[in-house]
């Protein structure tokens, strides 16, 4: 198929970005998003250009690497998937693709599609783990009984890859879907009670130290999450929050 | 404790309080309205209660009064702060793919039914406040009979008021229909009763509103 690309091209963090129209042919309906983003550079480093800088990894869905806001959505226009899991299938020969870095004040752009993301990273440090020696004297997993039901939902929260499309597809830049999967991995869990009430209040007042929105509840965040991570994370991130705060 | 208001979730369920605090007000409101429909006599009665009874004019209708102003400004604020986290603005967003466009607008529809209040309170509220603690007549009567049923008859006898209120009972649905779960969402409930809760507003958000439209119009062709 042959296709229109509307990519938004910035020199570095200062330079001011804008979109770039360039047209890439015969590209296979079986490659992936990426790889037709490969043939693309592929043609501007032949021609002398610029390529064009992307973000990307593992390209299986699982380190949370790629990000890109293609047609107007995180991750494109399929569902539960990354952008590195989109393909070109789900496209038609001729038609015109905006592809735009993910969007968010806490989230500049460092070059063309790439933004810095460590605002996850710091949110992370500030609670996200347990306190735990695991040199040497580490317990059976099976000694603490935990019930299926918080195993799954902790699993369900723990999924969450950190690729920060929630944050860009909410009109808030709202990093609580985030947030929310984090602090509810730990809360429901044994290991993570003890220190559940610090956990949640660091991690929220660094949430906020960093600039992202308030939360709407539009769900957005939840329809575009490549996890798809519930919206019940942030339900029980908002009562972990106010039980920790009330109790002083 | 002190410092809940300066978190964005402690914003989220201060704003989820004033929400659920309003939307009680306005279907005992609703209720009331629905009496002049159904019983003159008792809408009169009523009425009176209402506007004449101390705990309702001076701790109730305080409180209400903060807590509109509360919900308007924290709106603002809210808004004003999210437009901020934003950056640069997307050439393309399909906002429709993952969410509604009530959602997406509550500024929008809460600052019409903002101009709607306005006019409410001019018809309403402020002739009221004048007849009782201006003029000073506290009786409730006009002619020898209460004249709360006649006022509101009044009102709605020309047709661009009528049309003016359905305008805004409108924006009224459009905001309740995110509003009422966003509300509990906010709070930190969402469990088993969600999805039965969800269903509940959505009839709150739409008869409650269709009722006001048809008590305007009731009046508007019974006058």
């Amino acid at each position: 198929m042959n296709l229109t690309l509307k990519i938004w091209r910035q020199k570095d963090s200062k330079a001011k970005g804008q979109m770039v129209d360039y047209k890439v042919t015969e590209i296979s309906e079986h490659m992936s998003f990426l790889e037709m983003m490969d043939v693309l550079n592929e043609q501007l480093v032949n021609s002398g250009e610029e390529p064009v800088a992307f973000d990307h990894d593992c390209r299986e869905g699982i380190c949370g690497m790629c990000s890109m806001y293609i047609n107007g959505e995180a991750h494109g226009p399929d569902r539960g998937i990354t952008t590195c899991q989109l393909h070109m299938r789900m496209f038609n020969d001729g038609d015109t693709i905006t592809i735009e870095p993910f969007r968010a004040a806490a989230f500049p752009v460092i070059k063309d599609l790439v933004v810095d993301r460590m605002a996850f990273e710091r949110i992370q440090q500030a609670g996200g783990y347990i306190s735990v020696n695991t040199s040497g004297n580490t317990q059976d997993a099976n000694n603490i009984p935990i019930s299926k039901h918080a195993a799954d939902e902790a699993m369900d929260a723990a999924t969450c890859i950190g690729c920060g499309a929630c944050v860009a597809t909410c009109k808030n830049s709202s990093a609580m879907l985030f947030v929310g999967a984090k602090v509810s991995q730990y809360a429901l869990l044994p290991q993570g009670q003890v220190e559940a009430a610090d956990r949640v209040k660091n991690m929220v007042a660094q949430m906020d130290l960093e600039g992202f929105g308030n939360c709407t509840n539009t769900g957005a965040c939840e329809v575009e999450c490549p996890k798809g991570i519930s919206l019940e994370n942030i339900a029980r991130m908002n009562r972990e929050y106010l039980s920790a705060t009330l109790k002083g | 404790m002190s410092g809940i208001l300066n978190s964005s979730i402690g914003r989220k369920f201060a704003m989820a309080l004033s929400a659920l605090f309003l939307m009680i007000f306005v279907l005992q409101h609703f209720v009331i309205n629905l009496f002049s429909v159904l019983s003159p006599d008792t809408f009169n009665e009523i009425s009176h209660f209402m506007g004449t009874f101390w705990v309702v004019q001076y701790v109730i209708q305080p409180i209400l009064i903060i807590g509109v102003i509360f919900h308007f400004v924290m709106g603002f604020v809210l808004e004003i702060k999210n437009k901020k986290a934003n950056g640069v603005k997307y050439a393309k967003n399909n906002g429709a793919a993952n969410s509604t466009w009530m959602s997406r607008n509550m500024i929008w529809s809460g600052g019409f039914i903002l101009a709607f209040l306005i006019i409410h309170f001019i018809d309403f509220w402020i002739p009221e406040i004048n007849t009782k603690y201006i003029i000073g007549d506290m009786s409730g009567m006009h002619n020898g009979e209460f004249r709360y049923f006649h006022e509101l008859q009044e009102k709605f006898v020309p047709i661009w008021r009528v049309a003016l209120y359905i305008v805004g009972f409108v924006f009224l649905a459009l905001h309740l229909l995110h509003g009422f779960d966003s509300a509990f969402q906010s709070t930190g409930a969402n469990n088993k009763y969600t999805k039965g809760l969800q269903g509940f507003g959505k009839a709150y958000a739409i008869l409650v509103p269709l009722g006001f439209i048809f008590i305007a119009l009731f009046h508007h062709f019974t006058h």
